[in-house]
């Protein structure tokens, strides 16, 4: 209730903003302002988790509409094959946010397809082994890589029990703006962090999945429709042993 | 005497020539028909952001990746936004690049060239305003 109220008094300021803006500042400068006017101006915070719950029993064998969506939000397919590389080489190290994955259980025989990307982990190893603290988790749960200070050692990539980071090998030609992009950083899926930052409220995978498996939102918020799913399914970390509180959760595993 | 008005004279005339230098380089270094050369300054005063520019997105960097903070005036994206030309086919010239027409060195490139630097954003970062995304 009182988040409702913080977000009424920010629209309010905001609305505020732009008006007065309107009334003192040159065209150009308006144009500005405007554009800029759902970005965020205040710090994250911890009140929010961010994560997603994936129903792999609506996940169709075959389908890869999530990865699609990630890599064309996140400028992915601007990426193109090497030079001189081989074709196998370039699938097996072409850096990717959502994976694909089958999962079989040996008992039964039961066969499950699902998208596997960053799990946003509460203790990410992947921060725990970083030498430069360029591996991080953001305040509202979002496990990051911040490109600035990553020497490219790939100790993260090492540490990551769901082989979820990417290494980017050679010379990035075309980068979108909102995911900056370049030899020898390490990267993995933000949960479309942009869109966090803009006061967006899904994630690409999310809109791509015509199936309505991937749910995003705030794990912390009692009230958002991924935290009533998790209330009334029976859902799964993966590698629930390795004690990391997943952001990410599976049903139907 | 004489000699120290004429010495004083002499440093006048030179400091005002450099301001009139300075105020010519201003008007040329903007790229012609890019957003900024329509604005009579950037976010701080032209002589502030001609030596600490990197400076300011430098400390925002660090507040917009760790903290989410994206509404600022401090950007890098901002800078392309505002400084980025377009070519006679309306096509953006990369801000780090070179007009292929007129051989023109773009805002960026034209300057860090000059000053012998190399800084490392363009790498990773765009260098040109992509639109949703791309």
């Amino acid at each position: 209730m009182s988040n409702k109220v913080d977000q009424n008094r920010r629209e309010f300021v905001s609305v505020a903003t732009k008006t007065a803006a309107a009334t003192v500042v040159a065209p150009g400068v308006l144009l500005h302002a405007m554009a800029q006017a759902n970005l965020r101006s205040e710090p994250v915070t911890d009140k929010v988790r961010y994560g997603l719950l994936i129903d792999t029993t609506k996940c169709a064998d075959g389908c890869s509409d999530c990865v699609t969506g990630c890599e064309k939000e996140n400028g992915l397919d601007m990426l193109v094959e090497p030079e001189g590389a081989s074709a196998e080489d370039w699938d097996r190290q072409r850096p990717r946010w959502i994976r694909t994955v089958k999962v079989k259980d040996r008992l039964t025989g039961q066969l499950s397809t699902l998208p596997l990307m960053c799990q946003h982990c509460e203790n990410p190893p992947c921060a725990d082994v970083c030498p430069t603290g360029a591996s991080f988790r953001r305040a509202d749960g979002i496990a990051m890589v911040d490109r600035h200070i990553c020497i490219g050692c790939r100790y993260c990539m090492m540490a990551c029990p769901y082989k979820a980071r990417s290494f980017i090998h050679e010379e990035v030609e075309r980068k979108p703006t909102i995911a900056p992009r370049g030899k020898g950083c390490v990267e993995s899926c933000n949960l479309c962090v942009q869109r966090r930052d803009n006061g967006e409220s899904t994630t690409a995978c999310q809109d791509a999945c015509k199936h309505g498996a991937i749910v995003f939102g705030d794990l912390n918020d009692p009230g958002s429709e991924i935290s009533k799913a998790l209330r009334e399914q029976n859902t799964r970390q993966l590698r629930a042993d390795l004690k990391l509180n997943t952001g990410v959760r599976y049903r139907g595993i | 005497m004489v000699k120290t008005v004429t010495g004083i004279l002499l440093i006048v005339a030179t400091l005002f020539s450099m301001g009139v230098m300075a105020e010519g380089q201003r008007q040329n270094a903007v790229i012609e028909g890019s957003k900024a050369a329509s604005l009579d300054a950037c976010v701080a005063p032209t002589s502030l952001m001609r030596r600490k520019h990197f400076e300011l997105i430098k400390h925002q960097r660090d507040i917009t990746v760790h903290q989410g903070i994206r509404k600022t005036d401090d950007s890098l994206a901002g800078c392309i936004d505002c400084h980025v030309a377009k070519d006679s086919h309306g096509k953006y010239i990369p801000v780090n690049g070179v007009n292929p027409e007129t051989g023109e060195k773009q805002f960026c490139a034209g300057c860090h060239e000059y000053a012998g630097v190399e800084p490392p954003c363009f790498s990773c970062h765009a260098t040109v305003p992509t639109k949703s995304g791309k």
